[in-house]
Parts: structure tokens; sequence; C-alpha cells
């Protein structure tokens, strides 16, 4: 089959590889319809993640159809499915918490070892996502062998497009949660750093939980553009103070809840500590963790932080005494996708969130490195791209 | 001097091997390396046990034991991939067994490898049973051999750490989990 493959900084590519075959009970194998490319995936093809290897498969946000499956699937041939990036078993303590990206065994036992060493437990297993998350193969792929698929994946009503349920696999229930750590009151003001998608979906999120005001802070106007869409008010931070605007649009008392949704700029993965903590506070030199404290000095008393945004190192100058002093609370994580599925399949079906407006391009699996230079270098523009392997099919 | 030992587990001693401390836990004196690891598996202590009363089952989530021959009720041959390519091979014999609790095995007289070993199993409540795996050794080849062994990552400590996650695996998951994208792969990593 043809898969996407990493092979270095900056260099991805379209190579034919070995087709997935069914190889533990649970499997399923999915063709895949839809695949899109995470800003996530930016963080590999920058060169920031450890523990890659050439020639890995990336892609966590696909979906397809089934076309084999192991004799512990509950998966039916034919079915359209959406998967899950978090690859997580359902039988260990924290799936039955509903923790699935805390789950135990998804991770290969050898595989481990890295986050064991570096955060003192290992991490659950992730798609196409470097070694330490498991080193599993990703989606962005003609076909993916899907561990757990009694688990993970949910089926997807007939005659529903994929670009309506495509980011129920990450990005959607990833925003969702950042809104729900947010713990949101009626009436409160809720600020987001970062519209990329995971911001905008939590700048939705938050009003549907009763948000009063969202003020969502940027500096890509299209991206502001978005977030005013959804009805929240903006900021951006090339023109403004933050704290400062903040302050004045809440009467001096700082929003209720903030939300650190910078992802890309302040994915922490690049802080490659495994090998180096002062290769660490180098980089921490630079801005990359600024939203995060912005967000702590910025939040009003004994209000609450939500940090979706991925970090993974070890960061300095962290503003431990306005988090006590304030009296904050900080929420994290890796999203437990599955936990939230049937409820946002529900709400997406009911027209309560639309996620089709993020989609800026569409282009063939054999385009993916071009994709990749093209999002690596127009953020303002490229909001999200959507690799459909079956526009290669077709041509041929 | 008073005994200052604390109640933490002997193996993670900072001083020492934590070996002195072998009679303690119900291990035969078989060597001086002292390696100890815990799990939390969430299935009840009854069923842990029956599967590793089996030792024959024991390849199925133990990496480098190529093979162990139940040749009697409490006597065994075990065949295990050592650095290098080449396999030791021993017998082995239960020195403890407690239904549902504990098992514990030595080598006997004349093992190229002397060690001993022995496994417990404590309810955690609703978390299912605590799982400890103790083993006592002496690395073939003294330390430049545990050295080699390292190198080769088949040094006991992480190992034990490698097999309790894939006893773990299987028992709550029904299956060891593997990144192998076909079965060719599969065997291929698992030989």
């Amino acid at each position: 089959m043809r898969a996407l493959a990493w092979h270095g900084k900056h260099d991805v590519r379209v190579d034919t590889v070995d087709d997935p075959e069914i190889v533990n009970p649970r499997d399923a194998i999915i063709k895949v319809t839809s695949t899109a490319i995470c800003g996530s995936d930016l963080h590999l093809y920058d060169g920031y993640i450890p523990t890659m290897k050439a020639g890995d498969i990336l892609g966590h946000e696909f979906m397809g159809e089934v076309v084999e499956t192991g004799p512990g699937s509950t998966l039916k041939k034919g079915q359209r499915v959406v998967v899950p990036f978090t690859i997580s078993c359902g039988s260990c303590y924290h799936c039955g918490k509903q923790q699935y990206s805390a789950c135990d065994n998804g991770n290969p036992a050898d595989n481990q070892d890295i986050a064991q060493e570096v955060y003192g437990q290992p991490m659950s297993a992730l798609f196409g996502y470097s070694h330490m998350t498991g080193g599993y193969a990703g989606g962005q792929a003609e076909y993916v062998r899907v561990p757990f698929s009694d688990v993970g994946p949910i089926v997807v009503p007939d005659g529903v497009d994929d670009d309506k349920v495509l980011f129920l696999s990450d990005i959607l229930p990833t925003g969702w949660q950042a809104a729900e750590y947010a713990e949101i009151e009626p009436g409160d003001t809720v600020a987001v750093w970062g519209c990329g998608p995971v911001g905008l979906f939590a700048v939705q999120s938050a009003f549907l939980m009763g948000a009063e005001r969202v003020i969502a802070i940027d500096h890509f106007p299209h991206r502001l553009e978005l977030a005013r869409k959804f009805g929240a008010e903006t900021i951006n931070f090339e023109e403004t103070k933050v704290y400062e605007a903040l302050q004045e649009m809440t009467g001096g008392i700082g929003p209720d809840a903030c939300i650190d949704a910078v992802g890309l700029e302040a994915h922490g993965f690049f802080v490659d500590n495994v090998v180096d903590q002062i290769k660490a506070s180098l980089f921490l030199g630079t801005d990359r963790t600024h939203s995060i404290r912005q967000a702590i000095v910025a939040c009003r008393k004994g209000g609450r932080v939500s940090m979706p945004a991925v970090y993974g190192g070890i960061v300095d100058k962290f503003p431990l005494g306005a988090f006590m002093e304030k009296g904050l609370t900080l929420k994290t994580g890796q999203t437990h996708v599955q936990r939230y599925l049937p409820g946002l399949l529900n709400a997406i079906m009911e027209g309560k969130i639309d996620t089709t407006f993020l989609i800026s391009h569409r282009l063939p699996l054999s385009q993916a490195p071009d994709g990749y230079k093209m999002f690596h270098d127009k953020q303002n523009e490229v909001t999200k791209i959507v690799l459909k392997p079956d526009l290669d099919r077709v041509a041929a | 001097m008073t005994d200052m030992r604390d109640d933490a587990p002997p193996a993670t001693a900072k001083h020492g091997s934590g070996a002195d401390h072998a009679g303690d836990l119900a291990l035969e004196p078989n060597g001086d390396s002292l390696v100890s690891r815990s799990v939390t598996i969430n299935r009840p202590r009854a069923e842990l046990y029956r599967f590793w009363r089996d030792f024959s089952q024991l390849p199925t989530f133990m990496d480098n034991i190529v093979r162990v021959d139940v040749t009697g009720d409490r006597t065994s041959h075990w065949v295990v991939a050592a650095p290098g390519g080449s396999t030791v091979e021993w017998d082995a014999e239960i020195t403890q067994d407690i239904e549902d609790e504990a098992i514990a095995w030595a080598s006997t007289d004349g093992a190229g490898v002397a060690n001993s070993g022995r496994i417990e199993f404590r309810d955690a409540g609703a978390r299912g049973t605590v799982v400890t795996a103790t083993i006592l050794y002496d690395p073939p080849g003294g330390i430049v051999g545990k050295a080699v062994a390292k190198l080769f990552q088949r040094e006991p400590a992480v190992q034990a750490r490698r097999d309790l996650r894939r006893f773990k695996q299987l028992m709550e998951t029904g299956e060891v989990a593997t990144n192998a994208v076909n079965r060719q792969q599969h065997e291929e990593e698992i030989a």
C-alpha cells in the first residue's frame, strides 16, 4: 500500500510499504477514506519529537471502512468508523475510569520504558506518533491496523459525510475536553489562547457549556475571524497587550477560566529532555511557553486554567507563585477520546456543532508531502488539510 | 547502631543489592543480585496464580524464555536466551507453593546461572491484584556479564519490568500489545 512516511526533518515521503494484517485477536483493518494532518504532526515534521525512526508512518486523525476483523473485534466488514488517536484497551483500571488516554496496556511493553524513565510512568499509545507512544503505524495511509477495535472506533451512520465526523478522532474531543476542564459556569468569561482547530472547538464548546463571553487570542487574522464567527471576542496579540486587554475587558477581574490551546507554538515535545535537559532550557529561553505563563497571570483569583496544549519537557520560569497565591486550578492531559465520542457524534447529528468550516484543503494522499509543506508555511490560510486516498484511486 | 531500615522493599535500597534479605523474602540464596518488581493487574488473584503455576505458559509473555518443560509436579527444565544468540538451560524446583498466594522456585545444583525466584499475589480490592516478582541470581560473567546483558536489554531488572507488563496485558486484555503491522513482522519480533 501507499503511506506517508517520516524520514527526517522536513522530509516526509509517500512510500510503498507492507500492507497491514490482523495480528492480535481484537484487531481490525480499516481502509482509510479521510485522514487529516494535525498541528502536532508539524512537530514531527520539524524534527522536534524524540524517538522517531525513518520510515515511521504518520497520522492520528483518520476514519474509513472496516475491511477485516479479528475474532475479538466487535466491528463488521463494511461499517464506517472514526478511529480515536489514543489506543486504549478498555480493560485496565484507567480505562474502567474512562481515563482512556492513561491506558496501561496499549503501549507495547518495551516502548513503555522511555516514558517510565522520563515521566515516572509509561504513557499510553497513540497512532503514528513516535516510539515513546507505541511506535504504531499511523493513519496517513491506505490501510491501518487498529488494535483493540472493540473499544476505540465509533461507527458512523450511513449517509453522513466524512468531513462532518472526521474530527471526532482527535481535535473535536480535545477542544471539548479543554472546555470541560475549564469547569465553566453560566455567566463565565473564558479566554482561549490559540485559534487553531483545538482552540476553535474549545470556543464552540465553551459557549455550549454556558459561557457568557469567550475571548479568543491569536495573531492570524483568518483564524481570529473564524473565532468571531462563533461569537468570540478577539485579541490580536501582535496589535494588543494581552494581559492589559483581558483585565480591561473583564472589568479588572480577569477571565474566570483560561484555556491554553497554543499547540503549535507551545507544543513542548520539542524539548528533548530524554537526552538533554540543557537543550530544554535553551528552547525555553524563547517565547514558546509564553501562553501558559500569560494564562496563569491573567486568570482571576480562584479561577481555572485548562491546558490542552501539549508539553513534553521541563518548563523554566513557571509562575508558580502566581499560581499558588491566586489559588488557581490547572487541569490538563491527553484527551480521553472514547469518553466523549457518543455525545459529540449526537451533537454533530443534531447540528449543534459544525466542524466542516475548518477544512481549507482536500488533497489526494499522494500529495501529502506538499500538504505538510503548505500547512507548515501558511498557517493563516491553511486551517486544516484532509487527505483522501480515494482521490488517488480514482486517478489511477 | 540502631536498625535504620524503613518499610520499603529491600530491592529499592540505595546501598547494597538487597540480596542479604533473600531469607526474609522466602527465597533460596542463589546469587547476590536481587531484582524485585510489582505490577497491579485488574484480575482476580486465583486466576493469575493458576496461569503462572503452569510454567510452560511463561514464554507467552517472558521475552527471553525460549521454553519451559514441566518435568514433574514441582520440577521443570528452563531454556533461556542469553546475550549473543546463545541459550542457557537449567533444572528448577518449586520450593514454596501457597495456592492463590505465592510460588517460589530455585535452580538446582549445577545450573550455569544459579537463580531463584518468587512470585506473590496480593488482593488489591477494586484494583485487582498486586503481583510482585522477585529474582535472585548470579550474573553470568559477574559484573561484566551484567553490563553486557544490559547492553542487550536482557538485564534482569529491565527484563522483569517488561515481562510483568506483558503478563498484565495478557491477563487484562487477552493479548500482548504489539506495534507489528503484519504477522511476519510480529513473528520476527517475538523470535
